[in-house]
């Protein structure tokens, strides 16, 4: 009988996570470094913003202060290691702290991203799970409702949904609280931002759905046809235990890479949304700072949006070693 | 489902290609009587000028007594009799332009950066693919380091950074050529991974040993004999590319950084259509985004029919 695979213990878990950190970190570094060193090398500079008629002796003070007349090596270094403290510099736009602006945008981007997440599971998994495994009405009129969602992308659900709410009123049009929140209270805010939820998080939702659902009736359709759900069968597993316990969880290795690259497409997607509907989160504060060339502040979102991509792709990966008792216990298959 | 899209995919190209023929009114002509018009309706062979009946409320009635001939196939498929009363098939913007028009000669405009953007990237990506995958070892090493670094990022966030960085107000000629540039610079990765894989497993077949005996240079072998293996690969790709290309575009302009308002292309014109209250009353201008859901609908329905994995974007 051959030998199996001994099972991952401690040690192997802990080096995993260290890799992870390392590969984490990395990406930041790179990412946040590239991003500061392309807006200082690019043409023009945060000084522009302060107009043609500005005094040079305002103009040269915002230079030192952003430290412009550093050579850009010289910039970046002197911001790693102040980054390293947690210190990542001021913003020119909105003369204050970087620090404490990308935690409230990357807080909102967070909850955006989160709810679309678990709209989008809820929604895709299940129906592709239906579709993957019968054949029927039913079974193509989802496929066609998917094929339908997946052809619009954020930029025009976020339009559409809009233009939607602007008609009927249902829901806020756009932004994350009313003018009228601003005083209620704690728990009328949370209400406030919970009714302007549903529609931003739904258009980053919908493409994202139908992305999970066709994968997941792709990698259904192919487990199904697998030797062990014949026997399964043969030994008398009913219909429902069979899907979900034999053949939805083999198939669920494929996913789980999935969710990573979802993670990603959650961020494209979230710039576009939050730029149509006003959502005051990362997406938006980059692209303001990048307009103004607002170094520091530009540096910040693309740590922060390194951290996300670097977070995503670890919780894919633990998501996938907590599923697949095959990664689990080292199995190369 | 295949020969569907296909079909879709065809005829969009026919209506870009035959753009001037189909419109019925230049798409940058004014017509100040008519901002905000709604589409007018056709009856055969005429229809009925508006008139302004309350401009701050952008309302129009026709004038039933003053009916304009429509003329089929004189130079277009159908147009106007009367220059100054024109036929505004799906309405006019905020400028007064026809919205039809610009829709069809904004095909030509998206549809001919992405197609440009499309071969520039299968290019480079194919360059680089090849070679990483025919050198092996520390090129291949570097090389493929550097594409995953380029693949993890979110490519939006890329393409706005490239261009939020160049000079924000340029001519619509370099606003072309830069965005090519970019879209090019940050597609090349998906592309070049492939063909690296494909090629180096390629590599190792009898007839590259036997062109290396016959004298062939590593130039010649990557160029001539070992690429046509990708060409299967180079379609699909560039297949899926098209419309992320589209989108990109799209996105550019609506945030104004892509072309100026006053070329038409389907993201300028949703850019003129953002207004939350006015799209509410006139969602005519929203026709840019249906023609952009048509095209990335084409594209899926061709991948779908072939069972290959769907749109990640």
């Amino acid at each position: 009988m051959p030998r199996r695979a001994a099972p991952y213990t401690t040690q192997h878990v802990v080096h995993f996570l260290f890799r992870r950190l390392a590969f984490a970190l990395l990406l930041v570094i790179a990412v946040s470094s590239s991003a500061l060193l392309l807006t200082r090398l690019a043409p023009g500079d945060l000084t522009t913003e302060l107009g043609a008629r500005a005094r040079p002796e305002d103009v040269a003070r915002a230079r030192e202060r952003f430290d412009l007349n550093r050579s850009p090596l010289s910039q970046l270094g002197g911001w790693a290691v102040r980054a390293a403290r947690f210190d990542f510099g001021d913003s020119f736009l909105y003369d204050r702290p970087v620090g404490g602006l990308i935690r409230r945008a990357a807080g909102n981007t967070a909850v955006l991203a989160v709810a679309a997440l678990a709209v989008a599971t809820l929604l895709g998994i299940p129906l592709g799970i239906v579709t993957g495994s019968r054949r029927g009405a039913l079974a193509a009129a989802i496929r066609g409702v998917s094929l339908v969602c997946l052809s619009i992308p954020p930029l025009l659900t976020s339009l559409l949904l809009v233009f939607v709410a602007s008609r009927t009123g249902w829901l806020p049009a756009g932004g994350m609280t009313s003018v009228t929140a601003i005083d209620a209270g704690w728990s009328a805010w949370m209400l406030d931002v919970a009714r302007h939820l549903p529609l931003p998080a739904l258009a980053l939702a919908l493409p994202l759905a139908a992305t999970f659902e066709r994968l997941q009736s792709q990698a259904m359709t192919e487990t199904i046809h697998q030797p062990f759900i014949v026997a399964a069968l043969a030994r008398g597993v009913t219909w429902r235990t069979l899907l979900i316990d034999h053949a939805w969880r083999a198939s669920l290795r494929s996913m789980c890479a999935i969710y990573g690259l979802a993670i990603g497409a959650l961020l494209s997607g979230s710039f576009v949304v939050e730029y149509v509907t006003a959502w005051p989160g990362l997406g938006r504060l980059m692209y303001e700072a990048l307009r103004a060339r607002d170094i520091y502040l530009v540096a910040g979102c693309a740590a922060m949006g390194g951290v996300f991509l670097a977070f995503g792709s670890v919780v894919a990966d633990l998501l996938l070693f907590a599923a697949d008792p095959r990664v689990r216990e080292g199995q190369t298959t | 489902m295949k020969t569907a899209g296909r079909a879709l995919l065809i005829a969009i190209v026919f209506v870009a290609v035959a753009a001037p023929w189909l419109a019925p009114n230049p798409p940058d002509r004014q017509f100040d009587t008519y901002l905000y018009a709604p589409p007018t309706s056709l009856h055969g062979t005429y229809f009925y000028p508006l008139r302004i009946v309350s401009r701050l409320e952008r309302r129009f009635e026709e004038v039933r007594d003053r009916p304009v001939r429509v003329e089929w196939l004189r130079g277009h498929l159908v147009s106007s009799a009367d220059d100054r009363e024109p036929l505004l098939l799906l309405g006019a913007d905020s400028y007064g332009r026809d919205i039809f028009a610009r829709l069809l000669y904004g095909s030509r405009a998206s549809l001919g950066l992405a197609a440009l953007a499309t071969l520039v990237t299968m290019i480079l990506g194919a360059a680089v693919g090849g070679i990483a995958g025919y050198a092996g070892g520390a090129v291949d090493e570097i090389l493929s380091r550097f594409a995953d670094f380029v693949l993890v990022l979110p490519a939006i966030y890329v393409v706005l950074a490239l261009r939020a960085v160049m000079p924000l107000v340029l001519p619509p000629g370099q606003v072309f050529v830069l965005l090519v540039g970019i879209f090019a610079l940050v597609g090349w990765p998906v592309v070049a991974r492939g063909v690296r894989g494909i090629i180096a497993s390629e590599r190792e077949r009898e007839y590259v040993t036997a062109g290396r005996a016959a004298g062939a240079g590593p130039l010649r072998l990557l160029a001539v004999h070992l690429m046509p293996a990708a060409r299967g690969y180079l379609l699909t790709q560039a297949t899926l590319l098209l419309p992320a290309f589209i989108l990109a575009e799209a996105t550019l302009s609506y945030v104004g950084l892509g072309f100026p308002d006053s070329v038409p292309t389907w993201g300028t014109m949703l850019s003129n259509a953002s207004n939350v209250a006015l799209v509410g009353e006139a969602p005519w201008m929203l026709a840019p985004a249906a023609a952009i859901f048509l095209v990335v609908l084409a594209v899926n329905l061709v991948v779908q029919g072939s069972g290959r994995p769907p749109l990640v974007r």
